[in-house]
């Protein structure tokens, strides 16, 4: 299904206790993607991190506990479905993103080779971004398993720059979301209910280290993602893709 | 054969048990859903206390030396499976509390926003700014 020249665009931006940076990130989005709506799904946040974005532009939604990364992501696409959205974006709230690749990652989208676009870091391979050695390994590991289940090339599941069609993030609405740390399962649950996923090259700037990744210890890490990646694999294929 | 006393500790301690949970149920402190496992726990400890004979094929069965480690190996399974049902039950308040939550973020969201989702698409269709609109501005 074509995507309409001016699609309706929402970005999602969670952010926990991100004021500081947040603010920068919403100005950012609005700078290059003007048409699009931008909506901060505040994670529980103790500091300014819901009045910042709102003077930023930004609209808002207060999650009153915390959820943690893929529910706040979840509730956005919630949000995003409800409204009437065509297309719908993921950028994170740290800085870490640059927002002048979703331009090309839309471009991707409306092309209409691709029901997802995930924003890779190593795609270029002009070596910009050096993650820690623990979490390359973590990366190049998941990017291979993931490569090798979906039988495409994917050089960064843990990318959370992403834009989708609506179609998608209806799927990701209900439950076969896993709500904590959305990563490489996701891209194979994608694949195996039938969405097409293609990369784009961005850049991005060093994390700086408050991310709401930063959280989830490298060994836990390996282990979630495994045996999510296996359960998904065991699990009957989903009939609801187009 | 395992000692009277121990035997009899053994089923008063399973018919307490049982009476206990039948008490709680009573006084409404416990959902009739949560007590079949633990019904089930009571009864089987009670049939292993009290029928010697089950006990001890049992015991032989499984190469155990003697009989009340059979029955605190039985206690010990039944504690672990009661412990696995309770993170499943869990789990899935969890992920219903998820979708509560997030439903609140949802609602009052429409508020602070200031607008209901039919005006939005009117405002935006219309392409002129509504209340609350302040997106519709460059930075």
């Amino acid at each position: 299904m074509p995507i309409a020249t001016e699609p309706r665009i929402l970005i999602v931006i969670p952010a926990y206790n991100e004021a500081g940076r947040v603010g920068d990130v919403v100005r950012d989005v609005r700078a290059c993607l003007p048409q699009a709506d931008v909506v901060v799904v505040d994670d529980g946040s103790a500091d300014a991190t819901v009045l910042e974005s709102q003077q930023a532009g930004a609209k808002t939604l207060s999650l009153p506990v915390n959820l943690g990364y893929g529910a706040a992501l979840q509730t956005g696409y919630k949000y995003g479905v409800r409204n009437d959205y065509s297309v719908l974006g993921q950028i994170d709230a740290d800085g870490q993103h640059r927002a002048e690749f979703l331009s090309p990652m839309l471009a991707t989208l409306i092309e209409g080779e691709a029901d997802v676009v995930v924003g890779s870091r190593f795609l270029d391979r002009d070596g910009h971004y050096r993650p820690s050695v623990a979490r390359q390994l973590g990366i190049g590991l998941f990017a291979r398993i993931a490569s090798w289940i979906t039988r495409q090339h994917i050089s960064d599941p843990t990318s959370g720059m992403q834009l989708m069609r609506i179609e998608v993030a209806r799927f990701f609405c209900s439950d076969v979301y896993p709500a904590d740390y959305p990563d490489a399962d996701i891209l194979i649950l994608l694949h195996r209910s039938g969405y097409r996923l293609v990369e784009v090259p961005v850049q991005m700037r060093p994390s700086p280290g408050q991310s709401m990744h930063s959280g989830h210890r490298s060994i836990y890490y390996m282990y979630k993602m495994a045996l999510s990646i296996l359960v998904t694999l065991l699990r009957p294929r989903s009939q609801t893709a187009p | 054969m395992i000692s009277a006393n121990l035997r009899i500790v053994a089923i008063l301690a399973s018919v307490g048990l049982l009476v206990y949970i039948v008490d709680l149920v009573r006084r409404r402190r416990l959902k009739e859903e949560y007590t079949a496992l633990w019904v089930i726990v009571a009864i089987v400890l009670l049939v292993l206390a009290a029928w010697g004979g089950l006990l001890h094929s049992i015991t032989h069965a499984i190469g155990a030396v003697s009989e009340s480690s059979t029955l605190y190996l039985f206690g010990l399974l039944f504690v672990i499976l009661l412990l696995l049902n309770f993170s499943v039950r869990v789990s899935m308040l969890e992920r219903r509390l998820t979708a509560l939550v997030q439903e609140l973020a949802l609602l009052s969201g429409d508020r602070r926003n200031g607008q209901a989702a039919p005006e939005r698409e009117a405002a935006h269709t219309s392409g002129a700014a509504g209340p609350g609109q302040e997106e519709a501005a460059g930075p």
